[in-house]
């Protein structure tokens, strides 16, 4: 497969401040590739410098093949589809979604029967006359896509393009935009803060944090093998705690966990001394005796499908523990002792 | 709390304020339908007056100053319409740049400034230029006084316009000049109607700026009602005043209906 989009030791300064640390990484062609970080983490400056709208103080961003950081927007094959949809108020739905086909010089026919097929695509065929202050939030964010995807650009970026929509549109556009993906066979890039959002639908990640990528990776590796603590921290709940490497030995090292309490995990290095350890809270089951640490119930919460315990192990740290809610265990109730049982490979020794 | 009409006296000086402004309009208006040829003594309505300044012994004089403040008015707002609709998109979307504060003050500044000043300084510059004044030298200051009247709805009008609008198109494929007159323009539109018409109604009745820099012979309305007062007030003058404050009311109100249909839709 070849690469849709590569980025090259990007660096983006706004005076002072550096908001994008030497980027680099390569984008597939035909990838839902998403860019997954806290706000100002820099992935929507990174975006819009793929567009073309912020200039690129250092580095190269290549398109397929060709170095595109001093083009003007309007000479770069990639759309976008705004935070905010950006539809022009004065203009039909029709005529939204026929503009850059205009622009590109498409005869009239052409250019309609085109934006035809597109508001069919997002089932708004109806709508085509209307202006988009007629339309709901759902509907509008559907013809940002259609008028995007309209004049076939290589790649699609796609800033928050659900943020404004409510849970339930949300969880449905989800699946609508994956589809549309492998329909199209569109490069998508796909900026978010919500790590659910890029879970389900990216085939690969890149995570963010103060104008460094952290990791990339499919959801499945960033979820379980997180690199680091801001990763660990940031996808998912997880349970971080600051342990002693006393020994490595054959990949198998030897922890002291604050408190006393030890456990054996895997270990990539040999380096010894302080580390940062995660442990999923849905990894960790409670056994009667035994298990591989000692804990007390604080609080149960219940959560319907799940119940989230609060403990705290001998010695002092605390630990949440997800166990799926059964008619038939018993629910465990504060001040219980307990053990505690780490899924095999569950427990991960962190770089930093 | 208490609205405004419950603070004492709200009602007299209200009462003051708008007879002090209007009572002198209303007795024009009035005297322009009176039939007699006192301007004090009331002799029956009659549009004689009317009839009079389209066909009496000074409406040539009239009528070529009429010509002559229509075509500069014309001219100078749309002149100075375009300077400050190119301003404000420099002064609202450009950006930041160096002399930025300076530029709007340069822009607005001449707001503040007496008028009279303006004017001296118009004629010495005139003059140091070597000018005559005349047609051109009036077409000239009024397009300059007019560009920060037209300016301030514009880019009132472009402060409220998101700057995503434009960069959508620059994304669909459209140069900076498609961006601007296919998407900022008929977004802006009703600033800059506002603005034209605004400078239109500044230029018409400018008296001060242009009674300097007009030279002998060349007259606009308000300098040539100026002219006829001088030897004493006609009821003819009540009728051409009326007409020019028909004209500025209706364009006002032009100015006033589009600014509004425009903020309706966003």
């Amino acid at each position: 497969m070849s690469d849709a989009i590569e980025i090259r030791r990007v660096v983006k300064r706004y005076g002072t401040f550096t908001a994008l640390h030497g980027v680099s990484l390569a984008i597939r062609d035909n990838e839902f590739f998403t860019l997954l970080g806290p706000s100002g983490c820099g992935k929507t400056t990174l975006l819009r410098m793929i567009a073309g709208f912020e200039d690129v103080t250092q580095g190269e961003i290549l398109l397929f093949g060709q170095n595109i950081a001093g083009l003007e927007p309007d000479r770069r094959p990639v759309n976008t589809v705004f935070q905010n949809y950006a539809l022009f108020p004065h203009m039909s739905v029709l005529d939204n979604v026929a503009f850059g086909l205009k622009m590109k010089g498409v005869a009239a026919d052409a250019r309609r029967a085109r934006a035809g097929r597109m508001l069919e695509m997002v089932h708004l065929s109806a709508f085509a006359d209307r202006l988009p202050s007629q339309l709901s939030g759902g509907q509008q964010q559907r013809v940002a896509l259609a008028r995007a995807l309209a004049p076939e650009p290589r790649v699609l970026l796609l800033d928050e393009p659900l943020s404004a929509l409510d849970l339930k549109l949300r969880q449905a556009m989800r699946v609508e935009l994956k589809q549309l993906q492998e329909d199209t066979g569109i490069t998508f890039i796909f900026v978010t803060h919500d790590q659910e959002e890029a879970l389900t639908m990216s085939d690969r990640i890149a995570v963010m944090s103060a104008g460094h990528v952290q990791q990339i990776g499919t959801a499945r590796e960033i979820y379980e093998a997180p690199v680091n603590r801001f990763v660990a921290d940031f996808i998912g709940e997880t349970n971080l705690l600051e342990v002693e490497v006393a020994s490595v030995a054959g990949g198998q090292a030897r922890v002291v966990l604050p408190g006393g309490q030890a456990l054996t995990c895997p270990s990539a290095s040999d380096t010894l001394g302080r580390h940062a350890l995660s442990i999923r809270p849905e990894r960790l089951s409670l056994v009667e005796a035994g298990g591989d640490l000692k804990a007390t119930v604080e609080r149960v919460v219940y959560l319907g499908t799940d119940l989230q315990l609060l403990t705290r192990l001998e010695g002092g740290a605390e630990m949440q523990v997800r166990v799926q809610n059964s008619a038939r265990a018993r629910v465990p109730q504060p001040g219980d002792r307990l053990g505690l049982r780490i899924e095999e490979g569950a427990a991960r020794l962190l770089a930093d | 709390m208490r609205g405004v009409r419950h603070y004492p006296g709200f009602l007299a000086i209200t009462v003051l304020c708008l007879v002090v402004l209007y009572a002198p309009l209303l007795v024009i208006m009035a005297y322009s339908f009176n039939g007699s040829t006192s301007i004090t003594s009331w002799g029956g309505f009659s549009l004689r007056w009317y009839a009079d300044v389209f066909t009496g012994p000074e409406s040539a004089r009239f009528g070529q100053a009429a010509w002559n403040s229509l075509t500069i008015a014309v001219i100078a707002a749309s002149l100075s319409t375009m300077i400050a609709t190119a301003a404000a998109v420099a002064m609202v979307r450009g950006g930041a740049f160096r002399g930025k504060r300076a530029t709007f003050a340069l822009i607005n500044v001449p707001l503040m400034v007496p008028e009279i000043v303006t004017a001296v300084a118009t004629l010495i510059f005139f003059a140091m230029i070597g000018l005559t004044t005349g047609y051109l030298t009036v077409l000239i200051a009024h397009v300059t006084f007019c560009i920060p009247f037209a300016y301030l709805p514009i880019a009132a009008r472009l402060q409220g316009i998101e700057g995503h609008y434009e960069q959508a198109a620059r994304d669909l494929y459209a140069s900076r000049w498609q961006a601007f007159r296919l998407i900022l323009l008929p977004l802006l539109a009703p600033g800059v109607v506002s603005g034209l018409l605004l400078a239109f109604i500044i230029s018409l009745d400018d008296f001060i700026i242009t009674n300097f820099v007009k030279g002998a012979g060349m007259e606009t309305l308000p300098t040539a009602i100026f002219g006829s007062v001088k030897q004493g007030i006609k009821p003819n003058i009540m009728a051409i005043s009326t007409l020019m404050l028909a004209v500025s009311v209706l364009f006002v109100t032009l100015s006033y209906l589009i600014n509004r249909k425009g903020r309706r839709s966003p």
